[in-house]
């Protein structure tokens, strides 16, 4: 199977694969993906967030109005236009924060992994694009053979684990996934890494 | 006088910028395209495949090539959103000619007439020398070998110089000294296979992105990243060893990396003995360059700099990458002959996954910088100043070689030449350098003082509202030609659909004023591949020679990497196998460098260093950048990053305004505080004109070799800016607006 694997260890934060979202034929100049800086202050961190196809998606099953599908391939789609309420209920379960809506249409729109593209065998736009790697299209064989990082599609939130069709590349062995994120008053490793190189 | 005629508000509002979000008739009137135009991104020197989608003859989209090998569909955001230059409402549809109030439209026939007139009449009154042209690397190969014939037998000036002046030359001259020619040495595929990556001064990640891949798919075989860099940038992040160099004190660092390499016995004594000359001289100079004698300079600790010299030494293959980071300044010649040091001591070159090169800038920064539109250069990357390279050329062109001029000003010469009155009339194609040269407040007042200056361009460049005349040219995608990538790959650019309006072709313009200036049939082109042909005739039995490159065979390969010297030859991905360089005898060069400081070194005044560069989502000097709106919505406008320890010091929050100041200006803007840049050195980007150029700042020092300015080291101050003072330089920044500069830049 065909996935999407997402590292954002080499996320470059270029905006790319936002840019080429919304070049994308059907989304009219809409982007599906969020590009966050994780903490601009003590990093250049940033990691793109695309829906990641959950098993069972929890966008769908809140939704009230029965507007998220399926597809056959276990792709989430975006809200039915005929059915959407434009609720945000959507939007509200997400573990990861991908569903948006857009206030103009009243509709939920989400990434569809690229239906016109992946369904004649082409990457979705955003992988097809990243200049750096860090959305890669292609199968598990694939990327583990390409690739020293591992793909992690389990998702445990305290108890309730989440499978998903696309997959999180963390650095092999560690089985946690880990950005820049600075806690508390601990520093980034990226602050770190600066303040240890330089001369008093 | 060649001062704008009517308010920056009333420019602005009939020229731009204005951002452009959309195609032609919104999104939802984008259907299937009529067609898909192969051909590579206007940007920078990666060149990266892209296609252009063309619906009833507008470029209405981009969609990724996946089949050319460089980038195979990768793109970064400007390549994504390139299109949005075409159909664009600042585009220049018809000639314009200075008025009492901007500019009025005048018609082909006579603006090119007027140009002619006004030229011979300044030449007649003041020498032929009198005129200068000034060209880009942007440009095709075929523009810009057009370029350099144009001005040396249609101007008949001296004086013609390019952009790539900002960008190229430093790498180019030191390339030229060491290996005898002046490309990458290998092609990016081999990046992958190497061991380890050194990365010196660039920004890889915003400058060429594409390149990120290709050092990762090296770090998933297992190799090794250093970067060396004053900030700590996306791909400094992951580094295994990141060494954050004092701005300007390179070539102090490596010759003290070559100094632990030496002591660690990692000269491949068989490579120098057998390929090199002058390593001796080198051996003795590095000597005392030892990591604990530099460390304070150079900022970074000893142990670190053992570190990389180490890493060196262990790795089979290395690549040793770099650009403008160690090229901007008054030793950027030093800088990349001390990298090459390195390289050549350990005989890191010519191999499969194991070699050097400069990772070229702009557009055509390869191809704009061999055929003959540089100051001292004539086709083939041939030197004007020696006799037989002279007597090729001008047999070739059908002239005497007495005719040909010899060598001129470089860029900013010219502008210094304006300046003092020398040169008095001003052609440019492809250059705004009232926002890219150094001392911006210098380059606006030079402008106020051309007697006559015609522009040739697609949009009103901010440099371009000091003309007289404005030619409509041609956009990248408005022509055919070809281009040199970073790599050496000579690739095809094919052209999507017509120029607009009344705009021309900017190699018609070209030829027909060289009609009209009498020299109209050794430009009787009917066609760029007729400027190919003749520019490759000319290139072959030079450095850089094209002589069995034509048109049809980049299409059949992908692109051809010169030298190609006959039409059976599959051409030269990989420079120096064997150990095999382009001097006369086989033999690369050492080149002892000993440190010196930059031009500004920091004091009690001025006592921060300011460094400068670019942001992913904009290009150079913006002039198509700053039109599209989704790239300047990522990065409105330039902020000066600050580490905390030194905005702690000034009393200045993220976000809050400052204003810089060097010897030459200042700039205010806001602050961005963040603890990935050294604490001694801000960054501000550069794409920016007016009062938010940070070339304000910058220093019009250069490096006596290359003539490259210093646009990474300058000093400044820094201060937090107070309401009152606030206000005090609003009305400053509204002198700026209203053409009266020196008095916002001064301080």
């Amino acid at each position: 199977m065909q996935q999407l694997f997402i590292d954002a260890n080499r996320c470059i934060g270029c905006r790319a694969c936002v840019e080429a979202c919304s070049e994308c034929p059907g989304h009219g100049g809409f982007s599906m993906i969020h590009l966050d800086e994780i903490a601009r202050a003590t990093t250049v961190q940033t990691a793109p967030t695309v829906c990641m196809h959950c098993d069972d998606p929890a966008c769908a099953s809140v939704c009230p109005a029965d507007a998220i599908k399926l597809d056959p391939d276990g792709v989430v789609l975006s809200a039915a236009a005929e059915r959407c309420i434009g609720c945000g209920n959507c939007a509200l379960a997400c573990p990861f924060g991908v569903p948006k809506i857009d206030v103009q249409r009243e509709l939920m729109m989400k990434c569809d992994l690229c239906y016109d593209r992946t369904s004649v065998g082409k990457a979705p736009m955003c992988a097809t694009v990243c200049p750096s790697g860090a959305l890669f299209y292609g199968t598990q064989e694939e990327v583990e053979d390409r690739r020293r990082a591992r793909p992690l599609d389990r998702f445990a939130f305290g108890e309730h684990v989440i499978t998903t069709r696309n997959a999180v590349m963390v650095p092999a062995p560690t089985a946690r996934f880990e950005v820049d994120v600075p806690h508390g008053a601990t520093r980034s490793r990226a602050e770190l890494m600066l303040e240890e190189a330089l001369c008093d | 006088m060649a001062k704008p005629t009517a308010s920056l508000d009333v420019l602005e509002d009939r020229h731009g910028p204005h951002l452009s979000y959309e195609p032609p008739g919104g999104f939802a009137a984008r259907g299937e395209p009529d067609r898909k135009v192969k051909t590579h991104c206007c940007f920078c020197g990666q060149q990266c495949g892209v296609q252009l989608l063309v619906q009833n003859e507008r470029v209405v989209g981009v969609e990724p090539w996946e089949d050319f090998p460089f980038n195979g569909g990768k793109l970064c955001p400007k390549g994504v959103k390139r299109y949005l230059q075409n159909n664009h409402q600042d585009r220049l549809l018809h000639p314009l000619v200075r008025s009492g109030d901007g500019f009025g439209r005048i018609p082909w026939d006579e603006a090119l007439d007027q140009v002619a007139e006004r030229i011979r009449r300044l030449q007649a009154n003041h020498g032929v020398d009198s005129v200068a042209v000034l060209s880009g690397a942007s440009l095709t190969n075929e523009k810009a070998y057009l370029m350099g014939k144009f001005a040396r037998l249609a101007v008949g000036s001296r004086h013609i110089d390019y952009n790539g002046r900002l960008c190229m030359v430093a790498a180019g001259a030191a390339n030229l000294k060491a290996f005898g020619i002046d490309r990458a040495a290998n092609p990016w595929a081999d990046i992958p296979s190497s061991d380890l990556v050194m990365v010196l001064g660039s920004n890889v990640s915003e400058c060429s992105p594409i390149t990120t891949d290709y050092i990762w798919r090296a770090r998933d075989r297992g190799a090794k990243l250093i970067v060396v860099d004053p900030r700590l940038t996306p791909i400094a992040r992951t580094a295994d060893l990141f060494l954050p160099v004092r701005p300007g004190r390179d070539s102090a660092l490596l010759n003290a990396i070559l100094n632990v390499v030496i002591r660690l016995g990692g000269v491949d004594q068989e490579f120098v003995a057998a390929h090199t000359n002058g390593f001796d001289e080198v051996l003795r100079t590095v000597e005392r360059y030892t990591p604990d004698a530099v460390a304070q300079e150079v900022g970074i600790p000893a142990t670190r700099i053992i570190e990389a010299a180490e890493m060196w030494v262990q790795a089979p293959r290395t690549m040793l990458l770099h650009a403008r980071g160690i090229e901007h300044h008054t030793k950027g010649v030093e800088n990349v002959l001390a990298c090459i040091n390195l390289v050549l001591a350990t005989g890191k070159i010519g191999k499969p996954g194991c070699g050097y090169a400069t990772i070229t800038g702009q557009g055509n920064g390869q191809g704009g910088r061999e055929h003959g539109q540089r100051c001292n250069q004539l086709p083939g990357a041939r030197d004007i100043e020696n006799p037989a390279h002279r007597a090729h050329v001008a047999g070739m062109w059908g002239v005497e070689p007495d005719v040909l001029p010899g060598k001129g000003y470089t860029a900013p010469q010219i502008m210094e030449a304006i300046h003092r009155g020398e040169i008095r009339g001003l052609i440019s194609l492809c250059f705004n350098p009232l926002v890219s040269l150094p001392d911006a407040t210098f380059t606006r007042e030079a402008l106020e003082r051309l007697d006559f200056y015609v522009a040739i361009d697609f949009f009103l460049s901010e440099t371009a509202r000091h003309a007289d005349i404005v030619l409509p040219g041609s956009l990248q995608e408005e022509d055919e030609g070809t281009v040199t990538s970073a790599e050496g790959r000579v690739i095809r650019i094919r052209k999507a659909v017509e120029p607009p309006g009344e705009a021309r072709a900017d190699w018609r313009i070209v030829c027909d004023l060289a009609a009209r200036l009498g020299q109209g049939e050794r430009f009787a082109f009917s066609k760029p591949e007729e400027i190919f042909t003749e520019l490759s005739r000319l290139s072959a039995g030079g450095v850089a020679d094209y002589g069995g490159i034509t048109w049809e065979k980049i299409e059949r390969q992908m692109g051809v990497f010169w030298p190609c010297p006959t039409p059976e030859h599959p051409g030269t991905p990989r420079l120096f196998e064997g150990g095999r360089f382009a001097h006369p005898d086989g033999r690369a060069r050492f080149h002892a460098v000993e440190y010196r400081p930059p031009a500004e070194v920091t004091d009690d005044d001025y006592p921060v260093v300011l460094t400068t560069g670019r942001v992913v989502s904009q290009f150079l000097s913006g002039t198509q950048t700053r039109r599209i709106g989704p790239l300047v919505e990522q990065y409105p406008e330039p902020r000066v990053e600050i580490h905390p320890k030194l905005a702690a010091k000034l009393g200045v929050a993220d976000g809050e305004r400052v204003r810089v100041t060097s010897r030459r200006g200042a700039l205010e803007l806001r602050a961005l505080v963040v603890a990935t840049i050294r604490p001694d050195t801000v960054f501000i980007p550069y794409h920016w004109p007016g009062a938010l150029s940070a070339n304000l700042l910058t220093n019009r020092a250069y490096d006596p070799i290359a003539g490259i300015p210093e646009f990474k080291v300058a000093a400044v101050r820094i201060e937090k800016l107070v309401a009152d003072d606030r206000a005090a330089q609003t009305a400053d920044e509204r002198a700026v607006e209203t053409e009266v500069p020196r008095a916002a830049a001064v301080h």
